[in-house]
């Protein structure tokens, strides 16, 4: 009984393992079939899939391009700059490491909760930044006390660095963290501390400055952290861009200006290039790239002075008596006067019951043109301006640049203003005034013009009338830029008439009773032309003037006029404009001319006009 | 039987009659199945030297000193009569149980569930003794059970008891994993006794009817690795991470693996767990389908050796022996690589002999031991209450 029982029972046990057995056997089998289905079928799939775990792309940023004055000297350049950062994983006790560092270097609190702030943030492999730019002494305390300082680490990046500082601010322009709204998808403006061009030449060609962005390929771990190296993809290094400017003559220019507040521009009148534009005063662009505190910026944005307007531009000035050609041109190509149309100054003139003065009291006598314009007489132009109009004026004036913007490749640009009779009426509503008509031939009233506009008018009056316009690029990657013309068009102004505006001019400065004459230039044989002004910044009243004009001096700075001056030489075969505008520099004779007198010798003597050159163009004029 | 018969070797024949010196019990052992053992074990320790970026520490060394004291454990346990076990396999079933309760009360937290139990010297887990237990207990119960009582329902009453209750105190603590392979080794022992199949199928409508009620009692990262199971993309950086990672880790080595250490899922740690339940992706990711499938061969070769003591053994309790514990290694292995493979829900079963671990080594060791105790004791008869003759 026991045995049957035992044997089926062993019967049943042989059985039911046979399908034990084939139950596990289907379920091994399930396991190789999803093993084929992963690791055969879907393998490459995964492969990908293991790739993009294991590979984090990291950006590398291209070397900025740099700037180049004419001659090849490095105005903007990157400078390697040396990091401190902490690592907190490498850090037993961050604090204690910090209060180490700060025996080095200025920590101060501010700087210890960021650092602490962001070590919080960050994994703990990822490095904080304690400080930028070291100084080699700083980083050879770091080295030298490294033991002590768990975590420290140094890291080497490139940093803009403008070595003329204050000397072409303006110019230059600087770089600055990129903000929300520079923005663009390129990844480049992401990567943290990266600069972008925020003014000046370093906005205009920026994107050519800036170069192509290299990528990295790391492996990293599941927690991000970079293993090594997989691959590496260089980027292009940025563009360099040459300037036409002349950094000797700029430096000369900016020191000759001193703490003046004021605009120099000097262009080649045949080409457009412009030699030197300064701006006083001016700033380090370096502060902008390092970041400026608030007291910095304060300091900056309210200063008098405005040291962050590029003044040959932005700056808009009334001409005064700079403004004098541009009526006797108007007034020559009109054919109403003659250039030997004589005026007598009493020291005054009269329009119906309103009183012009002429800024000498006791009158000039008999003038005519060239007399008038090397005296400045202002009677003589409220006479030739009456009998002209307003319209003819305007008109020359658009045409030799002055009231509207000139193009230059420079950001911030503004118009000036050239009025007529049609812009009063549509701006002012109002009708146009016979006297405005007398103020506006002295370039006084609404006129307003910037220095560079004033640069290239007289440019365009000392090239025999052809429509230079300037500019700053002579070669960006090794290529001309779009904006560098050869050919300029004539502006069909008679070449008669120029020679009695260029004979006034030479006049100012080289005849006795010129308004210049002490600012006289004579280099290897070379002589300047010019033109004076002193434009009055407030109205003087009647009052004021019965009671005795006070002198520059007793008026407070903000109250003294503008000087100016505009000036081509060489006299006999033209090759260089500049213009000079001191604000509230007192008188045009007095402050501006020398100025630009000394500005246009260095002119001269760096960069010697070569005869033939500027004088053929004018010969073809002639022919 | 006939067939069985027909093995009896005269030193066999020898063994059924008298008491047997310990050196013949030793030439007795089944070397062969200890050297496929040793074969898996050593591959495992590879696995843990690679998976310490190629260090004995921390891994692969100590796991060396266990599996050389699992090897020794193993060879005891094969010694010793197997009517010894028989006889102590209620004890040890009611100390496993014992422990299991005391867990409950008083136990060490680890891994966020209560398994451990701190006895100063060493930390032993009662639900790793209680699947040895489990199976020696199931087995004497049903090898003193004449086959017409087994058809009987309200005879399988205790044996149901002693499957439920350890597994209601595994799932509670909270460990599903191991509680279900708890039910499905008891539901085993069940089959191979001869309980009728309509039971069988009686009981497993019940218990899918009874899935949404026992879904309220699971906890919330039960739930979630269910439901992760069956959307992965559920959630890819939280629940459903590992078992994505671990398929791409899989999948990526493609037929012939990425090379020995070379795994990058793996090394760069994108694997987790990559000692323990996830080793056999690691493997795979290195190695490839080829080294997956020999490993999984060996395994199959090791299952293979069970049947055949099983069905080489004369008594009714080496038989249910040999094939509970060779059920359980089998439902190890199956689970953790199935769940590695996307296959079954992340429940945190490691793989039998490779995963870093010591008391699920020595447990599984000992489970060896009884197996080779089954072949060594094969021709023992065995009276239905354990007497030494019938």
């Amino acid at each position: 009984m026991q045995t049957t029982a035992t044997g089926d029972r062993s019967k049943i046990f042989t059985r039911r393992a046979a399908f034990l057995g084939g139950a596990k056997l289907f379920l091994g089998l399930t396991l190789a079939a999803r093993m084929y289905y992963l690791q055969v079928i879907q393998a490459d799939r995964y492969r990908m899939l293991a790739d993009e775990n294991r590979i984090s792309i990291r950006l590398l940023p291209p070397p900025r391009g740099p700037i180049f004055d004419r001659y090849g000297t490095p105005l903007a350049v990157n400078e390697q700059n040396f990091r401190a950062l902490v690592v907190a994983e490498l850090s037993p006790d961050m604090n204690l490491t910090l209060d180490a560092l700060s025996q080095i270097m200025p920590v101060s609190d501010h700087d210890r909760s960021r650092i602490l702030r962001e070590v919080k943030r960050h994994r703990k492999f990822v490095p904080v930044a304690v400080r930028e730019n070291l100084t080699w002494d700083e980083m050879a305390q770091i080295q030298v006390n490294a033991p002590d300082l768990p975590g420290v680490v140094i890291d080497e990046g490139l940093t803009r660095y403008y070595p003329y500082r204050n000397h072409g601010a303006h110019l230059l322009g600087y770089v600055s963290s990129v903000s929300e709204e520079d923005l663009t998808g390129d990844p480049l403006l992401e990567l943290p501390g990266f600069r972008i061009g925020k003014a000046g030449i370093e906005r205009v060609y920026d994107m050519d400055l800036r170069g192509k962005g290299g990528a990295s390929k790391l492996v990293v771990d599941a927690l991000g952290r970079v293993q090594e190296e997989h691959e590496r993809e260089e980027g292009l290094p940025g563009a360099s861009v040459t300037l036409s400017i002349d950094m000797r003559l700029q430096k000369m220019a900016a020191e000759r200006l001193g703490e003046e507040s004021g605009s120099v521009v000097v262009l080649d009148i045949h080409t457009g290039e412009v030699l030197a534009m300064v701006s006083s005063p001016a700033y380090d662009p370096n502060a902008f790239n390092r970041g400026l505190n608030s007291a910095e910026w304060n300091d900056l944005a309210t200063n008098l002075r405005a040291p962050l307007i590029n003044k040959p531009l932005a700056g808009q000035y009334a001409p005064g008596s700079t403004f004098k050609p541009a009526t006797a041109l108007a007034a020559l190509e009109s054919g109403i006067v003659r250039p030997d149309f004589s005026v007598f100054c009493p020291g005054y003139y009269e329009l119906g019951n309103n009183r012009f003065h002429c800024w000498k009291e006791e009158g000039h006598g008999h003038v005519d043109m060239v007399r008038g314009l090397q005296q400045s007489c202002d009677v003589y132009f409220y006479e030739i301006s009456r009998r002209i109009g307003i319209d003819r004026i305007a008109e020359m004036a658009k045409r030799l640049g002055i009231g509207q913007e000139v193009g230059i490749d420079l950001p911030g640009e503004r118009p000036g203003l050239m009025p007529s009779k049609k812009w009063k009426k549509d701006v002012l509503k109002q009708s146009w005034q016979q006297g405005e008509t007398l103020i506006a031939g002295i370039g006084q009233g609404y006129v307003l013009s910037t220095p560079l506009q004033l640069a290239v008018m007289t440019a365009r009056i000392a090239n025999g009338g052809f429509a230079v316009t300037p500019h700053l690029t002579r070669e960006v990657g090794g290529a001309p830029p779009k904006v560098a013309k050869t050919d300029f068009p004539s502006l069909g102004i008679s070449r008669t008439s120029l020679d009695i505006i260029h004979r006034g001019m030479n006049a100012v400065v080289n005849e006795p009773g010129g308004t210049a004459l002490r600012s006289q230039l004579l280099y290897n044989g070379m002589t300047m032309a010019g033109k004076t002004g002193t434009a009055q910044v407030r109205r003087i009243t009647k009052a004021e003037r019965d009671a005795g004009l006070p002198k520059t001096e007793e008026r407070p700075w903000e109250e003294r006029d503008n000087a100016l001056f505009i000036a081509f030489a060489p006299v006999s075969a033209p090759r260089y404009a500049i213009s000079v505008v001191v604000e509230h520099g007192g008188s045009g004779s007095g402050v501006a001319a020398p100025v630009a007198r000394d500005i246009m010798r260095e002119v001269l003597r760096l960069a010697p006009p070569v005869s033939s050159a500027g004088a053929g163009h004018v010969k073809g004029r002639d022919g | 039987m006939s067939v069985l018969r027909q093995h009896h070797t005269p030193t066999a024949l020898d063994l059924r009659h008298r008491r047997v010196s310990i050196r013949e019990k030793l030439w007795q052992v089944s070397w062969s199945l200890v050297l496929l053992i040793c074969a898996v074990g050593g591959i495992g320790i590879l696995m843990l030297y690679s998976a310490a970026n190629g260090d004995m520490e921390p891994w692969a060394g100590r796991q060396m000193t266990r599996f050389a004291m699992g090897i020794g454990l193993m060879i005891a346990v094969a010694v010793i009569d197997i009517r010894l076990w028989m006889r102590w396999a209620y004890v040890i079933y009611m100390v496993a149980l014992a422990l299991l309760i005391a867990v409950e009360i008083k136990g060490t937290i680890g891994m966020g569930a209560q398994r451990w139990i701190d006895l100063h010297y060493f930390f032993i887990q009662p639900s790793e003794v209680m699947k040895i237990g489990l199976v020696l207990a199931l087995a004497r119960f049903f090898h003193g059970a004449a086959l017409e009582e087994v058809t009987q329902p309200s005879f399988l009453i205790p044996p149901v008891l002693m499957v439920l209750a350890p597994a209601a105190l595994v799932i509670k603590q909270p460990d599903l994993g191991t509680a279900l392979i708890l039910l499905m080794v008891g539901t085993v022992i069940f089959f191979m006794a001869g309980v009728k199949l309509w039971k069988f199928i009686v009981v497993g409508v019940l218990g899918i009817a009874a899935i949404p009620i026992g879904w309220q009692f699971l906890h919330d990262y039960q739930k979630n690795r269910v439901l992760t199971f069956i959307d992965p993309e559920r959630d890819p950086l939280g629940a459903g991470y590992h078992i994505l990672q671990s398929k791409i880790a899989m999948g990526s080595g493609g037929v012939f693996g990425r090379g020995y250490m070379q795994g990058s899922q793996s090394h760069l740690n994108f694997l987790p767990e990559k000692q323990t339940d996830f080793i056999f992706t690691m493997l795979t990711e290195e190695l490839g389908m080829v080294g997956g499938v020999a490993v999984l061969g060996l395994y199959a070769l090791i299952i293979a050796y069970g049947f055949f003591i099983a069905n080489r053994s004369r008594n009714h309790f080496g038989r249910l022996v040999a094939l509970g514990v060779n059920t359980t290694f089998f439902l190890y292995v199956f689970v953790n690589a199935a769940m590695v493979m996307g296959l079954l829900p992340v429940v945190g079963i490691p793989l039998p002999l490779i995963s870093y671990g010591g008391t699920a080594l020595l447990t599984l060791m000992m489970g060896f031991g009884l197996l080779m105790s089954v072949h060594v004791h094969r021709d023992q008869q065995i009276g239905r209450r354990g007497s030494y003759d019938d």
